[in-house]
C-alpha cells in the first residue's frame, strides 16, 4: 500500500521480465543458499569455494545451453557429448601436431586454427542430425541415438580409446586461467550464454524455433521453412557443445573419446529443472543458468558437508522431482479452489 | 494363414529377418567359427541380458512411455539380492523373489511419479535413475562384490547335449529365462485384455481414458513390469559375469532403447511387438560378433553399429512416411 505508482509499476515490469518460473526458481536459490550458509560451515560462501564453484559451472552449463536449443524446438540431442568429445579430439591433435615451437603470430593463428577445426567438425555432426531430423523426419531421439553412436564410434575408432594431451598455454589458460580473479571459462560461458539467451528470446528465429517447438505442421502451413529452422538447431546445438568440448578439454589438459558422458541426461535434468518445456516452445536461458546455479550450490555444499558425489547425483534428480511435484500439487489446489468456489 | 503373411510382408520383423539371415549367411562362409553351436548359444547367453531388458522396455514404449532408470533399478536389485544371499538368507527362490519384488516396488514409485507429476515420463525416468543410482553408489561406495554364493556361480542347467568334438551345450538360466520373459510378455500383450487395453493406452491415452480404461493402474503394471523384468535380467547378468559391479550396468540404457526402436516399436506408443525387439537384440548381437570373428579391431565396433542404427531409423523412417502419404493418397 505504502509503494507509490511509480515504484509499484518498476516492480510489476520486474517481476514481469524475471517470469514466474524464474521468480519460483530464484526463490528456490535463496532458500537453499540460507540453508546452506547455516549447515555447510563458513567455508560454503567463500571466495575459494565461489571460485571453485566458477571453474565447475561452465563444463556442464555449456552443455545444457547445447541440449536447451533442441528442446526448444520439441527435439533432442543425445549426441552433444560424443560431438564435444569428437571436436576435443580433432582440436586436440591439430594441437598436438605440427604446432609452431616458439610463440609468435603463426603459434597464436594455429590455436586458432584447432578450435575451428573442431567447431568445423561439430558443425558437420549437426549438419547430419539437422538432416536426419528436419529432411529424412527421422524422430530427434532415434536420429541423435543413431549420431551419437556413429561419432562416438568415429572417435573411439581413431584416438584407439586413447587420450590426446599436452596443450601450449593459452589453451591450458581457458580451463585453469582467471582475469580479474574470474575464470576464464565462466567468461568464456557468460560470452556464449548471454547471446545465446538474446538470440533465443528475441531474434525471428529464436521465436520460430519456439513455434516449431509448440506446433511444428502450424508454423510450416503459416508458411515458415520448418526444416531450415531445424537444421540450424542441430547446428547450433553441435556448434555450443563443441565449445564445452573445448571447456572440457582445456580444464582436463586432455582429451578423450569416453570424457563427461554422464554429464548427458543430467543436462536435460538441469534444462527442465530451469524451465525449458520437453515438448518444446517454452524456456528462457536465464531459468537455465539459475538451475545450473542449483546444482553447483547443492554439488559444492554436499562435498563441503564431505558427502559422496553420488549423493550429489541422488540430490539432484530429487530437486527436479520436489520442483515437478510442488507445481503439480500447487495446479491440483488452485483446481481444487476453482472448483469450490 | 495368407493374412497373416500379407501381415508380415511389409512388417519390420520381416526385414529384419532378412537382414540377419543374410548377415548370417555371409558370416557362415566367411568365418567358420560363427555357425557352430557353441558360438549361436554364447551369442544367445550374452545377449539375454539386454534381451530381456528390451522386453521390458518395449512394453514400456508401447503403453506410450519410456524409461530411462532400468539400469538403475537393475543395479540395486542385483546388488541387494545377491548381498543377501551371501549372507546366506537366501536360495534361488529367494533371490528371484527379492530381485522381481524390488524391481517391481521401484517399477511402482516411478508410475507413481509419471502420472502424478506432470512431466514427461523419460524427464521423470531421468530423474529417478540420477536419484537411485545415487543412493545405491553412496551407500555401497560403489564396492564390487566378487564372491557369490557357490550355488549362484553354478549357475542352472538343463538338458546337456554332447557334441561330436565332445563340447557340452546346456540351456543355461540365461537363456531359459530370456525364453520365459519373451513368450509370457508376447502372450500378456496379444491374448489378454490388459495387454490390449495397455496397446489402447499407447495409441490414444485419452481415448482410453475416456471409454473407462483404467489408465492409472495400467500405469502401475507397466512400469512395474519393467522393474520386476529388469530384477530378473540383473540376475541373468551377476550370473553371467560372476560378480556385482554397482556401476556396471548405468550408462546402458540408451543400447537397450536402441534395439528396441530397432525392432519396429515407436516412441510414439502403440506399435511394437516381441518377436521385433528380439530381432532387434539379435541383429545388433550377431553385428557384434561377426565383426569379432571377422578380426575387426573393438575400436571400431561401435562405428558399425552407430552405422547400422542410423541406417535402420533413416529406413523406419521412409517407411512411416510413405504409409502416411498413402493414407492421404486413399483419402483424397
Amino acid at each position: 500500500m505504502s509503494a507509490t505508482p511509480i515504484t509499484s509499476s518498476l516492480l510489476s515490469s520486474l517481476q514481469r521480465l524475471i517470469g514466474p518460473v524464474n521468480q519460483r526458481l530464484l526463490a528456490l536459490l535463496l532458500a537453499l543458499s540460507l540453508l546452506f550458509a547455516t549447515t555447510a560451515g563458513p567455508n560454503m560462501f567463500s571466495a575459494g569455494s565461489l571460485r571453485s564453484m566458477a571453474f565447475q559451472l561452465p563444463e556442464l552449463g555449456l552443455l545444457a545451453l547445447a541440449m536447451m536449443v533442441p528442446l526448444l524446438s520439441g527435439g533432442l540431442d543425445l549426441a552433444i557429448i560424443a560431438t564435444a568429445n569428437l571436436a576435443a579430439l580433432t582440436m586436440a591433435w591439430v594441437l598436438t601436431h605440427g604446432l609452431p615451437n616458439e610463440p609468435g603470430l603463426a603459434w597464436a593463428l594455429w590455436q586458432v586454427g584447432a578450435v575451428l577445426a573442431g567447431l568445423t567438425v561439430a558443425a558437420a555432426v549437426g549438419l547430419l542430425n539437422g538432416y536426419l531430423i528436419a529432411h529424412l523426419r527421422v524422430s530427434p531421439i532415434l536420429a541423435t541415438l543413431g549420431t551419437m553412436t556413429l561419432v562416438k564410434g568415429i572417435a573411439v575408432g581413431l584416438s584407439r580409446g586413447g587420450v590426446i594431451s599436452g596443450f601450449p598455454s593459452p589453451i591450458v589458460h581457458i580451463g585453469h586461467g582467471t582475469v580479474a580473479g574470474v575464470p576464464m571459462a565462466l567468461l568464456l560461458f557468460i560470452a556464449v550464454a548471454v547471446p545465446v539467451g538474446i538470440w533465443v528470446a528475441r531474434s525471428p528465429l529464436g521465436l520460430t524455433i519456439a513455434l516449431v517447438g509448440s506446433n511444428e505442421q502450424a508454423t510450416r502451413y503459416s508458411g515458415v521453412d520448418t526444416p531450415a529452422v531445424l537444421m540450424r538447431v542441430y547446428l547450433t546445438s553441435s556448434l555450443l557443445a563443441a565449445v564445452a568440448g573445448l571447456v572440457m578439454m582445456a580444464r582436463f589438459d586432455s582429451a578423450n573419446a569416453a570424457y563427461g558422458e554422464s554429464y548427458l541426461l543430467i543436462t536435460i535434468l538441469a534444462a527442465v529443472l530451469g524451465g525449458v518445456n520437453p515438448m518444446g516452445g517454452f524456456g528462457r536461458v536465464g531459468g537455465l543458468v539459475i538451475a545450473l546455479v542449483i546444482l553447483q550450490l547443492i554439488s559444492t555444499a554436499a562435498s563441503m558437508l564431505d558427502l559422496s558425489q553420488f549423493l550429489t547425483l541422488s540430490i539432484w534428480g530429487a530437486t527436479l522431482i520436489g520442483v515437478a511435484g510442488t507445481s503439480a500439487l500447487r495446479g491440483w489446489w488452485l483446481r481444487q479452489r476453482l472448483l469450490r468456489a | 494363414m495368407a493374412d497373416f503373411l500379407r501381415g508380415w510382408r511389409h512388417s519390420q520383423e520381416l526385414r529384419l529377418l532378412a537382414v540377419i539371415a543374410a548377415m548370417g549367411a555371409v558370416l557362415a562362409v566367411v568365418t567358420p567359427g560363427f555357425a557352430s553351436a557353441q558360438n549361436l548359444m554364447d551369442m544367445l547367453t550374452s545377449s539375454a541380458f539386454t534381451g530381456i531388458l528390451a522386453v521390458g522396455l518395449l512394453v514400456v514404449l508401447i503403453a506410450g512411455g519410456v524409461d530411462i532408470s532400468f539400469a538403475a533399478t537393475a543395479s540395486i536389485t542385483q546388488y541387494v539380492a545377491l548381498t543377501l544371499a551371501n549372507q546366506g538368507m537366501l536360495g534361488w527362490p529367494g533371490v528371484v523373489a527379492v530381485a522381481i519384488g524390488l524391481g517391481g516396488l521401484l517399477g511402482v514409485i516411478n508410475a507413481l511419479l509419471v502420472t502424478t507429476l506432470g512431466l514427461s515420463s523419460i524427464i521423470v525416468t531421468i530423474a529417478t535413475q540420477s536419484l537411485f543410482y545415487g543412493l545405491l553408489m553412496t551407500f555401497t561406495n560403489g564396492q564390487d562384490i566378487f564372491a557369490l554364493p557357490d550355488w549362484f556361480n553354478a549357475g542352472l542347467h538343463w538338458g546337456i547335449h554332447v557334441d561330436a568334438q565332445g563340447g557340452e551345450q546346456a540351456l543355461n538360466l540365461q537363456i531359459v529365462l530370456l525364453v520365459v520373459v519373451g513368450l509370457l510378455t508376447s502372450w500378456l500383450l496379444t491374448r489378454t485384455s490388459i495387454g490390449r487395453q495397455v496397446f489402447a493406452m499407447g495409441g490414444n491415452p485419452e481415448a482410453a481414458r475416456r471409454i473407462g480404461f483404467p489408465v492409472f493402474r495400467l500405469n502401475l503394471l507397466v512400469y512395474g513390469f519393467m522393474g520386476a523384468v529388469a530384477g530378473l535380467a540383473s540376475l541373468v547378468h551377476a550370473q553371467l559375469v560372476q560378480s556385482v559391479s554397482p556401476s556396471a550396468l548405468v550408462g546402458r540404457e540408451l543400447d537397450v532403447l536402441a534395439a528396441v526402436v530397432l525392432g519396429g516399436a515407436s516412441l510414439n506408443g502403440g506399435i511394437g511387438s516381441v518377436s521385433g525387439t528380439l530381432l532387434g537384440v539379435a541383429l545388433l548381437a550377431v553385428l557384434q560378433n561377426g565383426l569379432t570373428l571377422l578380426g575387426v579391431s573393438s575400436y571400431w565396433s561401435q562405428l558399425c553399429t552407430g552405422s547400422v542404427i542410423i541406417a535402420a531409423v533413416v529406413m523406419m523412417a521412409h517407411q512411416q512416411q510413405q504409409t502416411i502419404h498413402r493414407k492421404k493418397a486413399a483419402l483424397t
